[in-house]
């Protein structure tokens, strides 16, 4: 049982959700918060996606959903991964003291 | 009436825990505030006619990463110097521009969107079509997520071995 709902005000909320992300990867310094800002706006990404399916009544937002999702966990996988490796490295999660390649 | 109400109450949920993820400097707190924020997302799958999304949401977004997380924070062992060192990183000036950029950013886009007059459907798209569909056209991207899964999986056990390896090497006592 699903419920007509103005397609903008699903779209003003990913919106928002999103931009609360956008936010939070600009100010935050903790690496562990950045990934979890991404995974904000990743999810929101996800709400567009499922709200536009919805306008339609096809499956095809969930799809999009479905790859969204797997997108993220192959990226949070990999990231926490080198969070490991920041902070046994540089013993902090600051990400701006990574910000030289030094090979 | 009562349709808003049921797309607004957890859409309203959504945005304050959200609210809280960005702004707290406590990260095992962030993170229930993140569950919070997935689990009033997948609220609103179901109310706009998406429920396998809407369990996938719970499933794998609530359950598996965000556990990861918990794992990594624990692995961390973030204590209370951290939240203090947090909250000496997160000025509360350094809120300013990048809150104006975004609401500009939201400014012009709901100005966009508000005056159409598109609706949902409400109609319920069960699991049955979408597994039909993404196993029948989308059927090459789901073997690309495959690859990708994989690469993710290589990369992240080659990462994380690193760490386990040279840690046990300091601490002779594990080995």
């Amino acid at each position: 049982m699903a419920v007509v709902v103005p397609l903008e005000h699903v779209l003003a909320l990913a919106g928002v959700l999103f931009l609360m992300g956008l936010a939070g990867v600009l100010v935050r310094r903790n690496v562990m918060f950045l990934l979890m800002s991404l995974e904000v706006m990743m999810n929101a990404a996800g709400l567009a996606f499922i709200a536009a399916g919805a306008r339609w009544g096809a499956p095809d937002g969930q799809i999009m959903f479905m790859l969204i999702l797997a997108l993220a966990a192959a990226e949070v996988a990999v990231a926490l991964g080198l969070v490991l490796q920041l902070s046994r490295r540089f013993e902090t999660l600051d990400v701006d003291v990574a910000s030289e390649m030094s090979g | 009436m009562s349709n808003l109400l049921v797309f607004w109450l957890p859409a309203l949920v959504a945005v304050v825990a959200t609210f809280g993820v960005v702004v707290h400097a406590n990260a095992s707190r962030a993170l229930v505030y993140l569950v919070v924020s997935l689990l009033a997302v997948a609220v609103v799958f179901f109310v706009l006619g998406a429920p396998f999304a809407a369990a996938l949401e719970v499933v794998v977004y609530a359950g598996a990463i965000v556990v990861l997380f918990l794992f990594v924070v624990m692995m961390l062992n973030l204590g209370r110097s951290s939240v203090l060192r947090e909250r000496r990183w997160l000025k509360p000036g350094m809120w300013v521009l990048p809150g104006i950029l975004a609401f500009v950013l939201l400014g012009v886009m709901v100005n966009v969107l508000f005056g159409s007059t598109a609706n949902t459907k409400g109609e319920l798209v069960g699991p049955r079509a979408v597994g039909g569909a993404l196993f029948g056209p989308y059927l090459l991207a789901v073997e690309l997520a495959g690859f990708l899964l994989l690469a993710a999986l290589v990369g992240a056990y080659h990462l994380g071995r690193r760490y386990l390896e040279e840690r046990r090497q300091g601490d002779p006592d594990q080995g």
